[in-house]
This record gives C-alpha cells, sequence and structure tokens, in this order.
C-alpha cells in the first residue's frame, strides 16, 4: 500500500517536472503575466469573463510570434489564480504571483473588496498591479498616508469621475440647466456619484433644483418626486441600482413628469429592461463601453469574443481586454523585462486607444483619464449614445 | 396645489400602511401575539397576484380574489400548524415562531423567484390633471378600496354576532367557550380576515408599485406593526389612524424639510407620541391578570 503511494507520487512529481521544463525549453524568451480573478465564490462570472478575456488578450501576441521588446520576441506566459472570492486568498495568490512566480505585472483582481487587499502587496512588493474594473476610489490610494499609490492602477474610470461625466452630459448634450436628484443616502455608491454629480453640475454653472434621498427597500418615492416636480428640473438623475429605477421613473411619470432620466453604470443590466419596459425607454446612462461602439478597436474585439466564447463580452471583458493591451503597451515602451522600467512606461503612457475608449495616465495617479460612454435605451435595448470626455 | 398633490400621497400610502396594521392588531387583539409573519404574508399575496396575472392571465378583480383566498387560507393554516400547537407556551415562543414562520415565506419565495419581478399592470393607467394636481385611478382605487374594507371591517367587529365573539375573546379568553362560542373557530375567522386585507395590500400595492421581489415584506411590515402600536395595538380604528399618522409624516417631512430628515424626524415623533400614550393614541391601558 505504501510503496504503491511512493511510487505513485514519484511518478506525478517527475510528470510534472517534466511538462514544466518543457514550458520553459520550447517558449524560448517568456515574460511572465499573472492574473488574478475571482474564477470561484460570490461573483466567478466576472473571473470567467476576466479569465476569458485575459486568454484572448495573449493568445493574439503569441499567435503573432510574440511581443517585440527591445529588438527581441518575447512570447507570454499567462498565469491564472483563483482569489475564491475571498479576501484574504487574493492577498495571498497575489503574493505567490509576485514571489514565487516572478510575474512581471499583474492583472485584477476585479471586484473592489478582493483589490483593495491585494493592491496592497503590489505596492509593498513593487509590482505592477492593473485592476480592470474596481471603481472604489480607495484602491489607488495609500490607506496609510494617503498618498496615491505608485504601483497600483486601473482601467476604468472611479465612482466620482462617473457623477462629472453624467453632469457635463446633462449641461452639455441635453442642454439642461436645472436638474434634480433623487438617490438612496443608505448606499456608498449612490451617495457619492449624487454628491459629485451636484458638485460638478453647479460648478458648470447649473442648478440642482431637488437633491432628494430614500433608504434601501423604500418602494414609494411620491412625496420626493412630488417635490422634484414643484421645483421644475430639465432632467433627473438616479444614480440607483437597476430594482429600483424603473419604479422611480414609472411614479415619476404617473405624477405627469416627462423631462430625461439620467443614470449611472448601475443601470447596466437588462434587467432594468425587463422591469422597466416602457417606461425607461429613451432614457439616458453612462457606463464603461457599448458593444456595439463604432470604433474599429472595439469591433474587432467584439468579433473576435464573440466568435471564441459565444456571447458578447461584458464591461469586465472589456477592461480586462484593454488592461492587457495597456500592460504590452508599457512593456513595449519599457524596451526591457523589469518591474520598475514597466511600471514607470505604464505612469506614463499617454495615449491608449482601447476597447472601452481611450485612455491616458499622468504621473502621480494610477486612475486613467478616460471617456465613458453614454447608453439610451431604444426600443428595449441599450444603444450607444455618445461617449463623454473627462 | 402642491400640498393637495402630497395629501393624495399621503392618502395612498396610510391606505396601504393601514390595511396591514389591521392584521396585526386584529390578531394581536385576540390571542395577544405579535404576527411578525404578517408582513411576509403581505408579500406572498403579492406573488400570488404576480403569478395569477402572467401565468393564467386573469383580469384585476379575479386576480384580486383569488390572491385574497389563497393567502387566507395560508393565513389560517399557519395559525392551524405553528401557533395553535403553542397557544399555552411562553408568549415569547410564538413571537419567535412567528419570525420562523416569515423567514419561511421569504424564502420559500425565493426558491421560484430569485430575482426581482415585474408585475403586470392590470388596472387602466388613467391619470386625471385637475388644475396641476395629477390623480391616477389606481390612486382612487387604493385609498377608496381601503376604506371600505374598513368600514366592511369595523361593521363586522362592532355589529355581528362574529364581531361580539372576538371582542368577547379579545377580553377574556376563559371565559368564552363556557358560552358555547367555539374559540378556535372565532381565531381562525379572524387569521382570514387579517391576512385577507393584508393580501389585498399586496396586490394593490404590486399594482402601485409594480417591481417585487421576496423581501418587500419585511420594511413595510415593520412599519405597519409601528403603525399599529401608535394607533394603540389591539384597536381597529388605531390601526387605521396609526397607518395616516405615519404616512403624513413621512410625506410631510419630505414635502417640507430635507428628505434626508425622513425616518429620523418621523421615528422620533412617534417616540414622543408614544411616551405621552404609551398604549398608543386609541389604547386603552390594561391591567396584566396575574
Amino acid at each position: 500500500m505504501r510503496k504503491t503511494l511512493v511510487i505513485s507520487l514519484v511518478a506525478m512529481l517527475t510528470i510534472m517536472s517534466m511538462v514544466l521544463v518543457g514550458c520553459k525549453s520550447s517558449a524560448g524568451l517568456t515574460i511572465p503575466i499573472g492574473v488574478n480573478a475571482e474564477l470561484t465564490g460570490d461573483i466567478p462570472a466576472v473571473g470567467a469573463s476576466c479569465k476569458n478575456a485575459a486568454l484572448m488578450a495573449v493568445k493574439e501576441i503569441n499567435d503573432a510570434g510574440g511581443l517585440d521588446i527591445g529588438g527581441k520576441k518575447y512570447t507570454i506566459n499567462l498565469l491564472i489564480e483563483d482569489d475564491g472570492g475571498k479576501a484574504d486568498q487574493s492577498v495571498s495568490v497575489t503574493q505567490k504571483l509576485i514571489s514565487q512566480d516572478n510575474v512581471v505585472a499583474v492583472i485584477g483582481p476585479n471586484a473592489s473588496r478582493y483589490a483593495l487587499p491585494a493592491a496592497a502587496i503590489a505596492e509593498s512588493s513593487k509590482v505592477l498591479m492593473i485592476s480592470p474594473w474596481s471603481t472604489n476610489a480607495q484602491l489607488t490610494i495609500d490607506p496609510k498616508t494617503r498618498q496615491p499609490m505608485k504601483y497600483v492602477f486601473r482601467a476604468c474610470f472611479t465612482d466620482s469621475f462617473q457623477g462629472q461625466v453624467v453632469a457635463k452630459f446633462a449641461m452639455n448634450t441635453l442642454g439642461a440647466k436645472k436638474a434634480a436628484v433623487l438617490y438612496d443616502v443608505a448606499s456608498d455608491y449612490n451617495k457619492g456619484i449624487a454628491d459629485v454629480f451636484k458638485a460638478t453640475f453647479e460648478s458648470l454653472g447649473g442648478q440642482v433644483v431637488g437633491f432628494e434621498t430614500y433608504t434601501t427597500g423604500d418602494k414609494d418615492f411620491s412625496g420626493q418626486l412630488t417635490k422634484i416636480k414643484q421645483s421644475n428640473p430639465d432632467v433627473i438623475f438616479l444614480p440607483n441600482y437597476y430594482n429600483e429605477v424603473p419604479l422611480q421613473i414609472q411614479q415619476a411619470h404617473r405624477l405627469g413628469i416627462t423631462v430625461p432620466f439620467l443614470g449611472s453604470d448601475s443601470w447596466g443590466s437588462q434587467e432594468l429592461i425587463k422591469l422597466g419596459g416602457k417606461e425607461v425607454e429613451g432614457d439616458y446612462f453612462s457606463t464603461h463601453y457599448a458593444p456595439d461602439i463604432a470604433t474599429p478597436v472595439a469591433k474587432k474585439f467584439v468579433a473576435a469574443y464573440t466568435t471564441a466564447y459565444g456571447s458578447v463580452p461584458d464591461d469586465i471583458a472589456a477592461l480586462t481586454y484593454d488592461s492587457f493591451g495597456l500592460l504590452f503597451e508599457a512593456l513595449k515602451t519599457a524596451g526591457k523585462v523589469d518591474r520598475q522600467a514597466v511600471r514607470d512606461a505604464m505612469a506614463g503612457i499617454a495615449h491608449y486607444e482601447g476597447v472601452t475608449g481611450n485612455l491616458q495616465f499622468k504621473e502621480g495617479s494610477g486612475d486613467p483619464i478616460k471617456s465613458a460612454v453614454i447608453l439610451q435605451i431604444k426600443n428595449g435595448k441599450f444603444v450607444y449614445f455618445a461617449t463623454a470626455n473627462p | 396645489m402642491y400640498i393637495i398633490q402630497q395629501l393624495i400621497n399621503v392618502l395612498q400610502l396610510g391606505s396601504v400602511y393601514a390595511l396591514i396594521a389591521l392584521g396585526y392588531t386584529m390578531v394581536y387583539g385576540i390571542i395577544r401575539l405579535i404576527n411578525f409573519a404578517h408582513g411576509d404574508l403581505f408579500m406572498v399575496g403579492a406573488f400570488i397576484s404576480f403569478i395569477v396575472a402572467t401565468y393564467l392571465k386573469l383580469p384585476f378583480i379575479p386576480t384580486l380574489l383569488i390572491s385574497m383566498t389563497a393567502v387566507a387560507m395560508l393565513g389560517v393554516s399557519i395559525e392551524r400548524l405553528a401557533y395553535r400547537p403553542l397557544r399555552q407556551a411562553p408568549r415569547m415562543s410564538a413571537v419567535i415562531t412567528a419570525l420562523g414562520v416569515g423567514l419561511f415565506l421569504e424564502n420559500l419565495i425565493l426558491v421560484f423567484y430569485p430575482y426581482p419581478q415585474s408585475v403586470p399592470i392590470l388596472l387602466p393607467t388613467i391619470v386625471w390633471n385637475l388644475g396641476g394636481i395629477s390623480i391616477s385611478f389606481l390612486q382612487v382605487l387604493i385609498i377608496g378600496l381601503s376604506l371600505f374594507l374598513m368600514l366592511i371591517l369595523d361593521l363586522i367587529v362592532r355589529h355581528t354576532m362574529v364581531g361580539m365573539a372576538m371582542r368577547a375573546i379579545s377580553l377574556n379568553k376563559t371565559i368564552v367557550p363556557l358560552m358555547g362560542v367555539s374559540v378556535d373557530k372565532i381565531i381562525s375567522i379572524t387569521f382570514a380576515l387579517g391576512t385577507g386585507l393584508a393580501a389585498v395590500a399586496g396586490v394593490m400595492y404590486s399594482q402601485a408599485f409594480p417591481v417585487i421581489d421576496p423581501y418587500i415584506g419585511i420594511l413595510i411590515g415593520w412599519q405597519a406593526f409601528i403603525c399599529a402600536v401608535v394607533g394603540g395595538i389591539g384597536n381597529i380604528r388605531g390601526a387605521m389612524l396609526g397607518g395616516f399618522i405615519l404616512a403624513a409624516v413621512q410625506i410631510m417631512v419630505v414635502a417640507f424639510l430635507p428628505s434626508t430628515y425622513r425616518d429620523f424626524v418621523t421615528f422620533t415623533l412617534l417616540l414622543v407620541i408614544l411616551s405621552f400614550r404609551p398604549y398608543g393614541i386609541l389604547g386603552k391601558p390594561s391591567m396584566e391578570k396575574v
């Protein structure tokens, strides 16, 4: 019994070492890149999209013979790890990628609650980390010194940027002079965006005539909406989740409010249309990316992803793909495979045309300066309407 | 104009609160049980109307009647299976059982409908515009139907034999059986009436706010419970009064103060009322018999 166990163990180790050696010897010059994604746990769909897009981005480079860095061709060795939807596992996986696998950079995690603990590890190990999807403002800020982190970047905009985008869109595109906001005061996300919207809209010379709140679980908004109607706004901003927005718009319509409604990326679920039906028709919201967007880069990505996986890529897939694009750009600019050089090149990316629009980094911040897209709900579909630049 | 519009909002919200509060107060009045599953029966009422309207495509009145009957039967069964065996047990056991029944109902619905559902609108969406005031047909119906049902209930309790039996049980549960009245039967009727009203509230509520999920009963159930307490728990007219008071304070705070103050002002005011009238506005102090 014991003997068989030992023999099988030895056999397994032999095979594994052969496989590992095989990988190394056949690849020539390689760059190890780590992915830390939520493959299991509470949001496996997020991890799956991230993994799919990562595999696709790397395959494209490797099929083309590798990445040209300083005149030499390098193939990418992709190491995908699972954070299990746990903050502690996210930390240990990041540590493993950095110290054991010697990756040049880590992409992910996506959700802020796993990305924040991983960011602290990346920063202290001085390794570049790019989170595709974490919009929480705290991600790129050092919690102790309150200074921006040097090694942590993201490919998406922040929650506060979204508030600015919608305010500018309301004023410049819709020509609104007076806006009203109704938001859930018990939720950080809603409250954060509402506050930024108000500040931006007022600094642009507009007037926020109604700034009303409710708490999570409320269904009757008649008091707040009657008050908003009285103040006669040109637009109404609802930075709330997709299950509440249809009720808010419907009650507003019943009170005789006819102005357009605006929302944030929390609207971006097909459930909004299912629940809202005709009530939400014609309204606008800001989000990361539109599958039907007209740029050639995005079209190519959507087509390739759809062929490979049989579904339209969501915003996580698009942002992961852009994270890889940014990393490849930084590697090319750096001209050598060196963690510090790659980080410095990343911070200096002045222009990158990604699937989710144009990105730019300024020294001293890991948050990209990038555009958001405004989608309109038309004939029961999310349709690209405009690109909002910062 | 503005204040009239807000008053209409108060009447609509208050009617829903009052209908649910009535169920709490009736059950408490008779068996001294705070039926915390009541808000969830309201939710079940909303879901039954959703199922009937979506899959059987029935119009409003049959939907309402089916939902009322089904929930009344459910209420009677819950009393029979979960509360009756505990009638002689400490009161705390029954209250905890009620919380358990509520959780059971939420999770039962959650198995079938984990995502929020959109309820088909069964009533004509007519909105009248009277000199700047918008009133919808639905609002008129909610207010009218609620007031009608409350009136009927008041008549039943005050002017029928069943009602007399209910009031008698509420006063003294030991003596009533000696008079030849079946206590079990009267308690079942009480549950049927109370939960039937919760179902009406659920149906009307899901027509007014047509996105429902298994948790809609929790918050509104608590609020209706507060209405019942403020009005004087056990007192039917008190429950109606409490419902309209809570709605009026909530909406008027929003109307004239920043809406963030709503819950703070509302519940402070209710605490003040209770500190002056600990048994509720229409409640009577009762001696605990030893």
